[in-house]
């Protein structure tokens, strides 16, 4: 499935921008993307845009230009991006369209996501009594995998250390200050095993990507990076996931393994071919529990894999090289598309300091979300 | 002082032994916790009320040490707020509920432990009223 090309990619910044708003963010990500692929916005014939909170990204077009395309929202909790993405490739698969832009932007209150537990399938008072965040169930699943599995409080802090160290060279990264693992253990207990330093926080930025057909690539660039596969995937009868007030007994895999395993699957290609990887870090644990459940060790093997820094820029399994959720935050809506970009820059050879060596061929991003909700993307030159 | 449940049908309440109330699958026999109108598993519409064992073993757990937003109604601000933990507690081989545990000091925790289900007065009304909550408290 090598027909979707990525032509073209831009970034705003993620951060804090005072009274900018996400629309504006938005119409710079694509006005990137657009300059990325040296085409114009009249060119382009339809578009997908996610938010958490923006009603209607297609606003968008208020100023890019007014022409008239079809321009489709879409919100699918911290899968959204992958869904835009998913979409707009599948406009192109479908043959009904040449070329289309694909857009995330978000701008979020600071502190842990709140809302009304019911519109997740809670029950109502799910948040009264204090049990509807999803930090509580980040803390819950990793506190179980280090008791089956042998990680350490030591390997939470290399992931997050390592995240923080790739953001100092990201110049759009939010946090870009390092963090020593000494500091990460030290700072407040938010839940257990998860401190302060360990979970990543919802900003505010965009990112844009422009998508054609892989037989006409060629016409806006040398070097096209294929969409090799997209997947989604909600979870299974008898998945942990975030928000529930209960789990079964018979447990099931993780709507990352069924979206992981389909990708690999549509895109021909194994966790031992992938040469960069984004994976969802939420919190410092997830980054852990997801590189196993898409396939790149076995359960345990991270807290080998960590101590020999296996997963920084020079290793043999690079992950989140741009710093992740944890040095970027998460604006919902952008930030698989801030992944996608950031595959792209190292595909082509553009990363910089960030760069890969070895001219990495596969990349590979993963998003994770309530109520329980996977989308993998995998690219390659 | 009358103590009332802060939602109906989620414990037995009054009761010396209080018990989880569930939902139990008619068809395919899946348990939920608290009941809901189908079932999760196969999509059946012949959810039965059932309750749910008093006594089970903790799966896993973490702690709530910040305050939490709205709609957390526990009546507690920035300076009242008490860290409590948060376990998934297995009720016999029926179902894992989460709940709030009586201990929140990790090295009172443990993997496996056995606890028993609890009512305690989670906020006071301005009336005096205690609005009931349920928790699991260790059993040894
Ligand atoms: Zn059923």
């Amino acid at each position: 499935m090598d027909n979707v090309a990525i032509i073209g990619v831009g970034i705003h910044p993620f951060g804090r921008f005072g009274a900018k708003s996400a629309i504006e963010m938005g119409a710079e990500a694509v006005r990137g993307a657009l300059a990325d692929a040296g085409i114009e916005w009249k060119q382009v014939q339809f578009a997908f845009g996610g938010s958490r909170e923006v009603d209607n990204p297609d606003a968008v077009v208020g100023l890019l230009g007014l022409t008239g395309i079809p321009f489709m929202d879409v919100y699918n909790g911290c899968a959204t991006a992958a869904t835009a993405l998913e979409l707009t490739a599948d406009g192109i698969r479908s043959g009904k369209y040449d070329i289309g832009v694909a857009v995330g932007m978000d701008k979020h209150d600071p502190g842990a996501f709140t809302a009304d537990p019911v519109h997740y399938g809670a029950p109502p008072w799910y948040g009264e009594i204090g049990h509807f965040l999803t930090t509580k169930f980040f803390g819950m699943k990793i506190n179980r995998y280090m008791h089956d599995h042998g990680i350490s409080h030591r390997t939470l802090a290399r992931v997050a250390a390592k995240n923080y160290r790739n953001g100092v060279i990201n110049p759009n990264a939010f946090r870009r200050k390092p963090l020593s693992e000494e500091a990460i253990l030290g700072s407040r207990m938010l839940n257990y095993p998860l401190t302060n330093y360990m979970f990543c926080s919802p900003d505010e930025g965009a990112a844009a990507v422009v998508l054609c057909r892989a037989d006409l690539a060629h016409r806006y660039t040398s070097a096209p990076v294929y969409l090799r596969a997209t997947t989604l995937r909600t979870r299974s009868y008898g998945a942990h996931e975030v928000h529930a007030s209960w789990a079964a007994v018979e447990q099931a895999e993780a709507p990352t393994v069924y979206a992981s395993r389909a990708a690999y699957e549509a895109a021909g290609i194994g966790p031992e071919d992938v040469d960069v990887i984004q994976l969802q870090d939420t919190d410092a644990g997830a980054e852990i529990i997801h590189m196993a459940e898409n396939g790149f060790c076995a359960d345990g093997d991270q807290e080998k894999l960590l101590a020999e820094g296996a997963t920084e820029i020079g290793g043999r399994l690079p992950v989140n090289t741009d710093g992740g959720l944890i040095a970027n935050g998460e604006p919902i809506g952008a930030s698989g598309l801030r992944q996608v970009h950031e595959l792209v820059l190292q595909l082509r050879g553009q990363a910089g300091e960030r760069q890969v060596p070895g001219q990495p061929r596969v990349g590979y991003a993963q998003l994770y979300g309530a109520p329980g909700t996977a989308g993998v993307s995998i690219l390659t030159r | 002082m009358s103590q009332i449940p802060f939602a109906p049908d989620v414990f037995t309440w009054p009761s010396e032994r209080p018990q989880l109330i569930g939902g139990r699958c008619g068809r395919c026999g899946t348990t939920t916790f608290p009941m809901q109108s189908s079932c999760p598993r196969c999509g059946d519409l012949g959810m039965e009320q059932v309750l749910l064992p008093r006594t089970g073993t903790l799966w896993t757990w973490t702690t709530q040490e910040f305050l939490p937003k709205e709609p957390y109604a526990s009546g507690e601000t920035q300076e009242t707020f008490r860290p409590f933990a948060i376990g998934l507690v297995q009720l016999g081989d029926e179902v894992r509920v989460e709940g709030r545990l009586t201990v929140s000091d990790p090295a009172e925790i443990s993997f496996g432990m056995e606890l028993e289900l609890v009512v305690f007065p989670f906020r006071a009304e301005e009336d005096g009223t205690e609005v009931m909550s349920y928790a699991f408290r260790p059993l040894s």
